[in-house]
């Protein structure tokens, strides 16, 4: 059965459909990569799926539960769900460690040393766990971003979305937080990624999807989407990356 | 110029002083404190909330930024009697400054919130919270952190500004000052000292404020 299941979903801002009807069905434990030019609508379709931006038609659903605009069940979708952001996002009023146990303890109402536990858990799990009481503003990038993906993991979700996540770092940074992310998949999350990281999607993932104007123009795995382009815009979206 | 200063006979009104100086400082915990959590309400229903709340708050809002605060103080304290609503001269005293800071402080706060990035609230949803939470446990703080000064300024205003309460006979310092004044004559030495006095509190209260901001945003603000 399938973990998250997109059908004929089409999304408009205004005059402009930038989802024309998107088909993708994600089995537990696969590791997608969405590729495409800017403005393709890949991390709207992302956005899509945790419900950041409503869908005008069509349906997502995650885990057998239908994704529905009201708050109750947009929470419901989002713990299990977790999402991670180009920006990081980070709260920088509050530590490392307290933002990984704020979600926590407002939303799953854990306890506090509870919540600790599982912050410094997960702190360490992307190898953070001496950055506890560091503030955002004394982390690199590269360690902010890692932070993220624990604040997210604290959640305990079944999915990650990762939303272009390194495209915000310095080139030296980049590898601390794709090789988080590749023991993530290792572990057997099931991931969907926006990303520019033309290797990191051919070695890590199990399909790509190559989204062209708001449709899937071409989905297989990574060896038959690089290799054996199919269509003229993926070979030319591949020759100007390369 | 032959007046002779004299500040001697000051000593003979220290409690009136003392009292006056309480009053002002107790006027302007309570105006700061509740005025400060009625503005960031305010500010909420502007930024976030329903619009039909934000409406409200709207009028609210700009009918105290448009009117006099003395005469918002006499419609508390000289009109509402005519509604059957009556209070003693520090609760109305209280009330005013309450009612006034709220206004102005909401409009500060406001802006703090409306330059939070769109990223904190998408994580905050993302993690799950309401939006309520969301507000309250991600924007609020660096929002505020954001305006403090701002909003330091406009506290010591308002407690500058306390001294019209003396017009509706509550005791405050300004009050006093008037009192020693009519009994002794001394104008110049009774004002002098209520400026003196007065200068060093708004300079205490600032400071006090800082402190607070220290102690309440630990790293510097956020681009």
């Amino acid at each position: 059965m399938s973990l998250i299941e997109i059908t004929e979903v089409k999304k408009r801002f205004g005059d402009n459909e930038v989802l024309k009807g998107i088909n993708i069905d994600v089995a537990p434990g696969e590791v997608i990569a969405i590729i495409g030019k800017s403005g393709s609508g890949k991390s709207t379709l992302l956005r899509c799926i945790n419900g950041l931006e409503t869908i005008d038609e069509g349906s997502i659903s995650v885990a057998g539960a239908q994704l529905l605009p009201d708050e109750l069940h947009l929470k419901a979708l989002r713990l299990k769900v977790g999402m991670i952001f180009q920006g990081f996002n980070l709260f920088p009023h509050l530590t490392a460690g307290r933002n990984v146990m704020l979600s926590q303890m407002v939303v799953k109402k854990t306890p506090k040393a509870e919540a600790e536990g599982m912050a410094k858990k997960m702190l360490e799990r992307v190898g953070l766990a001496h950055k506890f009481d560091a503030y955002p503003d004394q982390l690199s990038g590269g360690q902010q971003q890692r932070v993220a993906i624990a604040r997210a993991l604290a959640m305990q979700p079944i999915a990650l979305l990762c939303d272009e996540i390194t495209s915000a770092l310095d080139p030296e940074l980049v590898n601390e937080v794709l090789s988080v992310v590749k023991e993530l998949a290792s572990e057997g999350m099931t991931l969907l990624m926006v990303t520019h990281e033309m290797r990191f999607a051919r070695d890590v993932c199990s399909r790509v999807v190559f989204m062209h104007q708001g449709r899937v123009h071409e989905i297989g795995p990574p060896e038959k989407v690089f290799a054996n382009p199919a269509t003229p815009e993926l070979k030319q979206f591949l020759g100007v990356i390369h | 110029m032959n007046y002779a200063f004299d500040f001697g006979w000051l000593f003979d009104y220290w409690p009136v002083l003392v009292k006056g100086i309480l009053i002002t400082v107790e006027l302007t915990l309570v105006g700061g404190i509740l005025g400060v959590s009625l503005g960031i309400a305010c500010a909420w229903a502007r930024a976030l909330g329903p619009r039909w709340l934000g409406a409200i708050v709207a009028t609210y809002v700009e009918l105290i930024r448009n009117t006099p605060f003395l005469i918002q103080l006499f419609f508390i304290f000289f009109g509402l009697p005519a509604l059957g609503v009556r209070m003693g001269e520090l609760e109305a005293a209280n009330l005013a400054m309450v009612i006034n800071l709220g206004a102005y402080g909401c409009e500060i706060i406001r802006a703090g919130i409306q330059a939070t990035p769109r990223g904190q609230f998408e994580a905050g949803a993302s993690l799950g919270m309401s939006r309520i939470q969301t507000f309250w446990y991600v924007v609020l703080v660096p929002a505020l952190q954001r305006i403090w000064p701002a909003l330091s300024s406009q506290i010591v205003i308002v407690m500058l500004g306390s001294a019209a309460v003396s017009q509706i006979a509550a005791e405050d310092l300004t009050f006093a000052a008037n009192f020693i004044q009519s009994r002794s004559f001394r104008a110049f030495e009774s004002y002098f000292v209520a400026t003196l006095i007065y200068l060093a509190l708004a300079i205490g209260l600032r400071q006090l404020l800082r402190g607070l901001g220290w102690t309440i945003f630990p790293r510097r603000a956020a681009r």
